[in-house]
């Protein structure tokens, strides 16, 4: 969290957003003021007619002319509230759709070592909720807390001035309302706080119940996963529970306090009239505009309360659109030499990784090179940072020391966009978004057209991703959370032929034939090694077969390359290697499929 | 998301059907209100009382300019006293029960709202995993969560404010009647334009609220598979078309909310036209009438109050009326959740299954997904106790629907699968669950210590015994390496596992429950060599003389075991030991092949 600052502050920075919509807020504010002094007018009018033509003159025409005027000003007021809608409408809702689109951009920007540490609910509530909540402070809270201030001044002032006796009457019981409206804030921030916190980890335990739902169902923990969850639901229904009985002493104090004004002022006024010190009319016009002002007393709490979510909201978004971007474009970018027909050459020299949130390297001094066109497997154990050394090369993570080269230039001298055109990668969880196949296989290239069709079709056949064509809609079918769910085998493929359809200079495939059966994995492995000619790949291998499509192997011990060479002369000479691949510690010169075979 | 859309908006229904939809929605309503019909009651008294205590002020108003102040100026100051205490009673009493309704309808609301929340999340456990794959798991978190949000928003303070809206504008409208009939008459003819205009506003607003919905749903949607997917996104340099498409629908939204913002513009200016036209018009006249002496300044001030109260409420009842929207249409949905029913159902008279032996049978079994085709055409199947088998075949040959229906996830459309001798559809759940364990290739991990996603697979578990089944898979030394050990926290906040390690977690819970049929699907597919070896190793002294079912890519896995089952096309095509199955020549010889030739690197 930022260091706390002032309301004023935070809230002065939406400036930066609002600035376009300033001169139509300064004038709906005004409009909206002139609204409100119309309806105080409307008092005193009563009282010049109650005074003048109804008590004293018996005038008919005098009646007739109030009542005209009441009319015309209560017909101005009406389009005066119009004309604060119509100028407030289109900043309000622009300003939010601008921030709203800010930080979309802005996240997109982020590294993923950002989205890693942040849940998407956390970020889902500040670009809807949050942004919402700013909407309707620029819209609405900003004007009325001007106006209902300028209200309260303006009317208090007339009140005195038509008793200052009332006036005062009324002054001594609004301020203690405006102050345990604003007090009520701080006592009710919390609870809310808490119940908004308790509704999210509920929402969390729904997610991880439908999420998780096969393995609940596996070992039959449905019923305490039911336990678990109606605790949480009790413990935020007597959270909300507390929050009404909270609400419930306001309430009271708004609902009795400016009726017993009233009550003590009409004791007051009567015994004042009766003694001639006020006229009627004046006691008519204080009650009238006691009603007028009543509103924004009872407003003025609340309004508060929602410049204090707006500076809460503010704070959360700006929380996010001031975390600076860790992996940038460069001042003055590189462009890349032109690629070699024979494929470009990627050098790793002396990289650390360290995560952000500390703990020890998880990469330390790695120095690998892949000649251009090679295809090399990675090998290590599970957890050894095999994936993580793959995502340094599109720069998803940066080094924390040493560099990727790509054809001798540093990858953080290119343009994201440049490094990411060259270089393709296919995770280990297959992403697909909801689109059609075409789409999903398409996603990194620009391409249309035939050129576009031929493209999918060659790709979909060395990933050996046929099924595709019987869907329901062939490649037109729309898959992904969304669509129609493929299964992991089939996923898998699908995000293979996205990546080779690239036709990247550098391809990174993490471990993946993971979910393919033998036949199928042997087939897809003939074929990518025939399509790779001219790509320098490096690919995550868990197991043999994966091996088979490579040329050369490293392996990965300990954050070090401590071996490089053929699978041959590896599984020989390499007993980590031997182990990784075939469990087996002791030096033997068995047979490798002997070797792989685990008996225990 | 044109799926999306198209269930949640765009589905024509006939008129018939979506009758049938409110009576269902509104049912529900019901079944949650029955409980809380008591207290829901006193609310409602006590949302009476205070606006009894709120339109009393205008009458003592009246009745203190009129009668007390004659009557103060005569020298009787007892009228005034009254009217004053009066009016301080009326504002204390108003004050409590308005804050006794704040308390007791939360109370109400709450109560309702755990009850619904409750009845959907067990529903949803209860349904069988065919519904929640063709659901999708977005559509069953929005169910429990925005839906049932949209009945809390109505809840908390659409109720009440319609109630004491309603209560206030009658209140209103019957104690000017009683004031002075002819300003009462003045505002019944007010209340007309004041009728067409919000029925105008409600049904346009009926219009842009679901507009509106839509466009955030779209939005969200967008947002969510973003973010989900961001290193995708990121690595294929999608960012300008995701960022511009994103762009368009936050546009679209702004596009929905402005309308509706203008349209509570025209709603508002015209409530305040018709209030102001209004107290005008009373005051007009009443101030003939007064000049007539027909009427008494006092009672001509109060009708001016209340002309001016009256109109007040029809704001809020108009956005009471968008919340009631909102919250029947999700309702809506939530009873169409819980009006599916089990495609599993539990068994009426659970036979008990206390110690299962692991004997399994599958009798003339014919299976197909939903009302889909046929995938298991006819499957005939004996596993003695104690043996391990392992399926074999390709992508989609039946390997996993076989596994599933021993594990029951789902139910044979003809045939039986019997453990022990006992039809799964009849055995006690518990004891079916204790009995059978299956590990699947996600190794899902809940949010908590890595300890507590153990102890999952047997909740009585003791540290000792959690430890155990960790040292059993080989994952006891990573857990202790970890900041906390087996109290380090395995989601966003805490340590990322990989694929690999999180499917040893997963095995660790299915050795902790120790089943006496275990079923693995792919389940080491992630897992490197050493890990599956010791996880295979675990397996030979934990399982000895059970049963297990395992479905491996691997042919090293498949090798290990008793028996080899080769799948094509839903039917068992070859069934014998691996051995025996290699020197008989047949798929499996051939997969056999293939495995030694990759093993070889001969390329």
């Amino acid at each position: 969290m930022p260091t706390p600052e002032s309301t004023t502050r935070v809230l002065l920075r939406l400036r930066h957003w609002a600035r376009p919509a300033l001169p139509r807020i300064a004038l709906g504010g005004l409009t909206a003021l002139g609204a409100s002094l119309l309806a105080l007018a409307v008092p005193q009018v009563l009282r010049v007619i109650v005074n003048g033509p109804l008590l004293t003159a018996g005038s008919q025409r005098g009646v007739v002319l109030g009542a005209l005027v009441v009319l015309g000003l209560g017909v101005l007021e009406a389009f005066l509230v119009w004309c604060r809608r119509a100028l407030l409408l289109t900043p309000g809702t622009g300003v939010e759709r601008d921030m709203r689109t800010d930080l979309f951009r802005h996240l997109l920007d982020l590294p993923v070592e950002f989205h890693d540490r942040w849940s998407g609910g956390q970020l889902l509530s500040r670009i809807m909720s949050d942004l919402g909540t700013i909407r309707r402070w620029t819209v609405f809270g900003l004007t009325m807390l001007a106006v209902s201030s300028a209200t309260l001044v303006v009317g208090i002032g007339l009140m005195l001035a038509t008793s200052w006796v009332l006036g005062l009457v009324y002054l001594v019981g609004a301020v203690p309302m405006i102050w345990l409206g604003f007090r009520f804030r701080e006592d009710y921030k919390v609870v809310a706080r808490q119940a908004r916190d308790q509704a999210g980890d509920l929402a969390t335990t729904v997610e991880e119940s439908v999420h998780g739902i096969r393995v609940l169902k596996a070992f039959g923990r449905g019923d305490d996963a039911l336990d678990d969850f109606v605790r949480q639901a009790d413990d935020l229904r007597t959270t909300e529970v507390h929050k009404a009985r909270t609400l419930s002493r306001v309430s009271f104090a708004l609902g009795a306090i400016p009726e017993a004004i009233l009550a003590v002022a009409l004791g007051f006024g009567v015994v004042l009239t009766s003694r001639g010190e006020l006229s009627v009319g004046a006691l008519v016009a204080f009650f009238a505009t006691a009603a007028v002002v009543n509103g924004p007393v009872e407003r003025l709490g609340m309004l508060l309360a929602m410049t204090l979510d707006a500076k809460a909201a503010t704070d959360r978004y700006l929380q996010v659109m001031d975390t600076a971007s860790t992996v940038r474009d460069p001042q003055d970018p590189v462009a890349l030499p032109a690629a070699d027909p024979a494929g470009s050459r990627v050098e790793l020299s002396g990289v650390h990784f360290v995560h952000p949130r500390g703990g020890s390297d998880i990469l330390a001094g790695i120095d690998l090179v892949l000649e251009p066109g090679e295809t090399m497997a990675l090998v290590g154990l599970t957890g050894s940072g095999k994936t993580t050394l793959l995502q340094l090369v599109p720069r998803l993570y940066d080094v924390t020391a040493g560099s990727v080269r790509i054809d001798g230039v540093d990858v953080r001298d290119l343009t994201r966009a440049d490094l990411r055109s060259a270089v393709s990668i296919a995770f280990e969880d297959p992403i697909l978004f909801s689109a059609s196949v075409r789409e999903n296989v398409l996603l990194g290239t620009d391409l249309t057209g035939p050129a576009a069709d031929e493209l999918v079709r060659e790709a979909l056949d060395v990933a050996r991703a046929g099924f595709a064509y019987d869907l329901p809609d062939g490649l037109d079918t729309v898959i992904g959370e969304e669509g129609l769910s493929l299964s992991g085998g089939q996923r898998q493929r699908v995000a293979l032929a996205r990546a080779i359809a690239v036709r990247p200079r550098v391809l990174l495939l993490d471990d993946p034939l993971s979910a393919l059966d033998v036949t199928t994995e042997t087939a897809v492995t003939l074929r990518l090694r025939r399509m790779l000619t001219g790509t320098t790949t490096l690919v995550v291998a868990h197991r043999p077969s994966t091996v088979a499509l490579a040329d050369r192997v490293a392996v990965l011990e300990d954050g070090r390359i401590t071996g490089v060479g053929r699978h041959e002369d590896l599984l020989s000479s390499h007993p980590h290697y031997r182990y990784v691949l075939t469990a087996l510690s002791a030096l033997d010169d068995a047979q490798p499929d002997e070797l792989a075979e685990v008996r225990p | 998301m044109s799926v999306l859309t198209s269930e949640a908006f765009g589905v024509e229904t006939t008129r018939e059907e979506s009758r049938r939809i409110r009576r269902r929605s509104l049912g529900l309503l019901r079944s949650l209100l029955r409980p809380v019909a008591g207290a829901a009651w006193a609310t409602a008294a006590l949302v009476v009382g205070s606006q009894l205590a709120a339109v009393a002020g205008p009458a003592l108003v009246a009745y203190g300019i009129d009668q007390a102040l004659p009557a103060l100026t005569a020298g009787d100051a007892q009228p005034i006293t009254l009217a004053t205490a009066a009016y301080l009673a009326a504002a204390l009493l108003g004050g409590l029960l308005t804050a006794a309704t704040v308390r007791a309808s939360a109370r109400v609301s709450q109560t309702m709202l755990l009850d619904l929340r409750r009845r959907v999340f067990r529903h949803t456990q209860r349904l069988s995993l065919e519904f929640h794959e063709t659901y999708t798991s977005g559509r069953i978190i929005s169910r429990q969560t925005s839906d049932v949000d949209a009945l809390r928003e109505l809840l908390d303070g659409g109720v009440t404010t319609l109630a004491s809206g309603v209560l206030a504008m009658l209140f209103t409208a019957v104690s000017l009647v009683l004031l002075d009939w002819r300003s009462g008459l003045v505002l019944l003819i007010a209340v007309v334009p004041g009728v067409v205009l919000t029925r105008w506003f409600q049904v346009r607003s009926q219009v842009q609220y679901r507009k509106q919905r839509t466009a955030a749903a779209r939005l969200i949607v967008r947002f969510v598979e973003t973010m989900t997917g961001i290193r995708a996104v990121q690595a294929f340099r999608r960012e300008p078309q995701v960022g511009g498409v994103y762009g368009g629908l936050a546009e679209d939204y702004r596009e929905t909310n402005a309308r509706s913002i203008r349209l509570n513009g025209v709603f508002d200016t015209g409530l305040t036209l018709i209030g102001n036209v209004t107290v005008a018009a009373v005051l007009l006249v009443g101030g003939l009438r007064a000049l007539d002496g027909a009427l008494e300044v006092g009672v001509l001030v109060a009708a001016v109050l209340y002309a001016r109260r009256f109109f007040n409420p029809l704001q809020q009842i108009g956005m009471f009326y968008n919340s009631f929207q909102s919250a029947t249409a999700a309702l809506e949905k939530v009873a169409s959740l819980l009006a599916e029913e089990p495609t599993v159902p539990e068994p009426l008279h659970p036979a008990r299954l206390v110690h299962a032996r692991g004997d399994v049978r599958f009798e003339d079994v014919e299976f197909g997904y939903g009302t889909g085709p046929t995938v298991l055409p006819q499957i005939d199947l004996h596993v003695p106790a104690g043996q391990s088998i392992a399926l074999v075949g390709e992508t989609g040959a039946g390997k996993s629907t076989i596994a599933k229906l021993l594990a029951r996830f789902y139910d044979v459309r003809a045939g039986a699968v019997r453990l022990d001798g006992l039809d799964l559809r009849e055995i006690d759940p518990v004891d079916l669950r204790r009995a059978v364990v299956m590990v699947t290739q996600e190794a899902y991990l809940f949010s908590g210590s890595v300890g507590a996603n153990i102890a999952l697979g047997k909740p009585e578990a003791t540290p000792a015994e959690i430890e155990a089944a960790a040292r059993a898979v080989g994952v006891h030394d990573l857990i202790v390496s970890m900041p906390d050990g087996y109290a380090t926290e395995v989601d966003k906040r805490g340590v990322r596992l990989s694929a690999g390690q999180r499917q040893l977690v997963s095995f660790a819970r299915a050795f902790l429950a120790d089943p006496a049929l275990l079923i693995l699907d792919e389940a080491t597919s992630s897992l490197d060599v050493p890990g599956e070896a010791l996880v295979q190793l675990g397996l030979q002294t934990l399982l000895a003389g059970r049963t297990s079912v395992v479905i491996a890519h691997r042919l090293s896995t498949v090798m290990g075991s008793d028996r080899v089952l080769v799948i094509e096309g839903g039917r068992i095509v070859e069934d014998g030991s691996p051995d025996a199955l290699v020197a008989a020549g047949g798929r499996f010889a051939d997969l056999h092949t293939d495995w030694q030739r990759s093993l070889r690197r001969s390329t």
